[in-house]
């Protein structure tokens, strides 16, 4: 097993060398060769023009799992103070695309205590099972009861297709459950289809190396393909007319049976809408300058109503809290529009709003990675551009009252 | 008791640059560094062994040179090293490596005393892979409870009371008992810098044990790509999307062209 090398077809052009991350190939004598610093992570592999590189795998063994009987597919759905999270029903909508490309049911677990008025909310989306298990102490999250009853359903109806939400929450438990299934668990999807030309299997893809590279991941020889999918990037379906068979499952836990658990929960103030679920975001990084030139970034949010972000340097200036902060290291955001005030767009950052349905950037600097992304692009100083921006939305806001 | 810290040797992808016009990385004269989170695990671990005695044991699997990670982590003040590395181990995704990192742990485990206590430690995620996975793979590997996403540890006797950022608008002060799991946030401290002595130490009194398949006594159906569940299919350059408008003028007929623009697209 390994990366093999046809030493006739290598030109010696080292494509291979500017795709590797690990320093795992290099050229000697004008040929590719693999060395120990290899991972066996296959970017080689596609890089190479003549097809000179092979990755070579041994026919895992697949100890007792015929694939063939498991079927459909499955949404694992996290609440929060009895509501729905938003990231359900963005994996309702690409559920939905997948069972029907598979032409089997989409089915949304829910754990929980008090649900029966959301299920009628989650009812409308075209879903078609709802399983609900109910039990007080499932009001709250609890890795070990979420892993023990998860466990045990895919085990009894061994469904093809398993998503999670790739939140905290997600990513806790996720894992346990994979392993104790032995399965795959490709962590944070941004991409999911199905390759109906091979044996159906699910394509998850995924940013790696902080975005700068996306990769496909299978799952070929376990059950089932597990998935966490990073929220806001599927947008939520419309509502049909579609009544789902519920199945309610009361089940008796003992509070004494569970080892790690909560002690308290201590709110946080919350002022803002999370930016993950904002529809407009207006964005500042250094180009903004101060602490008192940043009330202008403010005034423009509350203009178009929306929810304000720093990059990370406005965040390690102090300009703005990190939890407002967008890129690798703080949110990926999926607006319907973010302007971009005196950022210049450093990868990490681009990375963050690459899910941006119309990207505005306004920079000084022509030359600004951002522009690269951006829909609409402003080369001009900020501070006279955001001012201007806001008198204009004021006066379209003013001619459209006349109108009326 | 017994402290375990689960280390990963990255690239210093904040370093890493991109090539504008090939899209690709420009890898020449990037560091190979401790996974950063990873730093804050191992001062955690170093915090616990002052304030309450613990032996302070730092894991890494990866390739030979990865002792250099595990060289700074001794000379951070950790006891003892181990890197795991066997050309076996290559291509492992995180169910191969959490079972590869839990046989090191049981292996080292049965060496001491019996019945001794202990915690894992391991950073949320790391900056390459990004998957979060391994931490919460190798508690159910070792079948011991978790904390993840934990900026705040107390001991109580034999339990732990971890604060959890699981949820954005709360903390969740979260209660076990050991032996247990944690991955942690950077929030949780500010790591220390090695000192002079501790890097004398780290190279000239202390070792990193190597440990293989046969060492570790795999299972060779569980580890490396063998051992792998997930298999990556294929690798690319995300592509933008859509056009680029630059718009041109004076600030004024920018402005207005912008917000035509939008008024078009329906957004505003």
């Amino acid at each position: 097993m390994g990366i093999k090398i046809n030493k006739d077809l290598c030109t010696g052009c080292q494509s291979c060398l500017s795709v590797c991350n690990y320093g795992g190939i290099t050229i000697i004598n004008n040929v590719a060769a693999i060395t120990d610093e290899c991972t066996l992570c296959g970017a080689c592999v596609e890089a190479c023009p003549v097809g000179a590189i092979e990755i070579e795998m041994e026919e895992i063994a697949t100890e007792g799992v015929d694939v063939s009987q498991y079927r459909g597919v499955w949404i694992i759905g996290e609440h929060y103070n009895n509501k729905i999270q938003n990231v359900v029903y963005q994996m309702v909508g690409k559920g939905r695309e997948l069972a029907d490309k598979l032409q089997v049911n989409l089915t949304v677990v829910l754990l929980g205590s008090k649900l029966e008025e959301e299920l009628k909310e989650l009812s409308q989306y075209g879903v078609d099972e709802i399983i609900y298990v109910k039990s007080p102490i499932l009001k709250d999250y609890c890795t070990e009861l979420y892993v023990n009853i998860l466990t045990d359903l895919i085990n009894k109806h061994k469904p093809e297709i398993v998503l999670i939400g790739a939140t905290p929450i997600g990513r806790d438990f996720a894992p346990r459950i994979s392993k104790r299934l032995n399965t795959g668990l490709t962590a944070d999807c941004t991409g999911l289809d199905i390759d109906t030309k091979t044996r159906n299997l699910l394509l998850q893809t995924r940013p790696t190396w902080g975005g700068r590279i996306m990769a496909t991941i299978r799952t070929p020889h376990s059950r089932p393909q597990m998935s966490t999918v990073r929220p806001g990037m599927f947008k939520i379906p419309e509502k049909i007319e579609k009544q789902p068979q519920i199945k309610k499952i009361e089940m008796d836990i003992n509070e004494k049976d569970i080892i790690t658990k909560i002690v308290k929960i201590i709110k946080k103030e919350k002022k803002q809408i999370n930016l993950e679920d904002a529809e407009i975001i207006v964005a500042g990084g250094r180009g903004v300058g101060s602490k008192e030139n940043w009330k202008i970034i403010e005034e423009l949010a509350k203009k178009l109503n929306a929810e304000v972000a720093g990059s990370r340097v406005a965040v390690e200036l102090g300009w703005i809290d990190q939890d407002r902060q967008v890129g690798q290291t703080g949110k990926s955001v999926a607006p319907k529009l973010y302007i971009a005030c005196g950022i210049s767009g450093a990868i990490q950052h681009r990375v963050g709003i690459q899910c941006s349905d119309i990207i505005v950037a306004i920079n000084k600097d022509p030359n600004a990675a951002i522009f690269e992304m951006a829909h609409y692009g402003i080369v001009g100083d900020l501070h006279k551009v955001v001012p201007a921006l806001i008198e204009e939305l004021k006066r379209l806001k003013s001619e459209e009252e006349l109108k009326k | 008791m017994k402290v375990f810290v689960c280390i990963k040797q990255v690239p210093g992808v904040a370093e890493v640059k991109i090539d504008v016009t090939t899209g690709k990385l420009i890898r020449e004269g990037v560091p190979s560094i401790i996974n950063p989170v990873d730093k804050h695990a191992i001062e955690l671990a170093l915090q616990i062994k002052e304030e309450q005695g613990a032996e302070v044991i730092a894991l890494s699997m990866g390739p030979p040179q990865a002792e250099e990670a595990l060289r700074e982590a001794l000379a951070m003040g950790v006891d003892k090293a181990y890197l795991l590395t066997d050309k076996e181990f290559a291509g492992a995704d995180t169910l191969a490596t959490s079972y590869t990192l839990a046989l090191a742990i049981r292996k080292i485990l049965q060496e001491s005393e019996k019945n001794e206590k202990y915690l894992v430690i391991c950073g949320l995620q790391a900056i390459d892979g990004d998957t979060a996975q391994v931490g919460p793979e190798l508690a159910e590997e070792l079948n011991i409870p978790q904390i993840t996403y934990v900026q705040k540890i107390e001991f109580k006797g034999d339990k732990i009371i971890a604060e959890s950022a699981l949820r954005q608008d709360e903390v969740m002060v979260m209660e076990t008992r050991l032996p247990a799991l944690i991955t942690v946030l950077k929030e949780i401290n500010i790591p220390r810098f090695p000192t002079l002595i501790g890097i004398v130490d780290a190279y000239e009194k202390k070792e990193v044990v190597y440990l293989d398949t046969r060492q570790l006594n795999a299972d060779k159906r569980k580890i490396g790509l063998t051992g792998s569940q997930t298999q990556v299919w294929k690798i690319f350059v995300p592509q933008q999307k859509g056009e680029h408008i630059k718009l041109s003028g004076s600030v004024k007929e920018m402005v207005k062209q912008l917000c035509q623009y939008l008024k078009e697209d329906k957004i505003l």
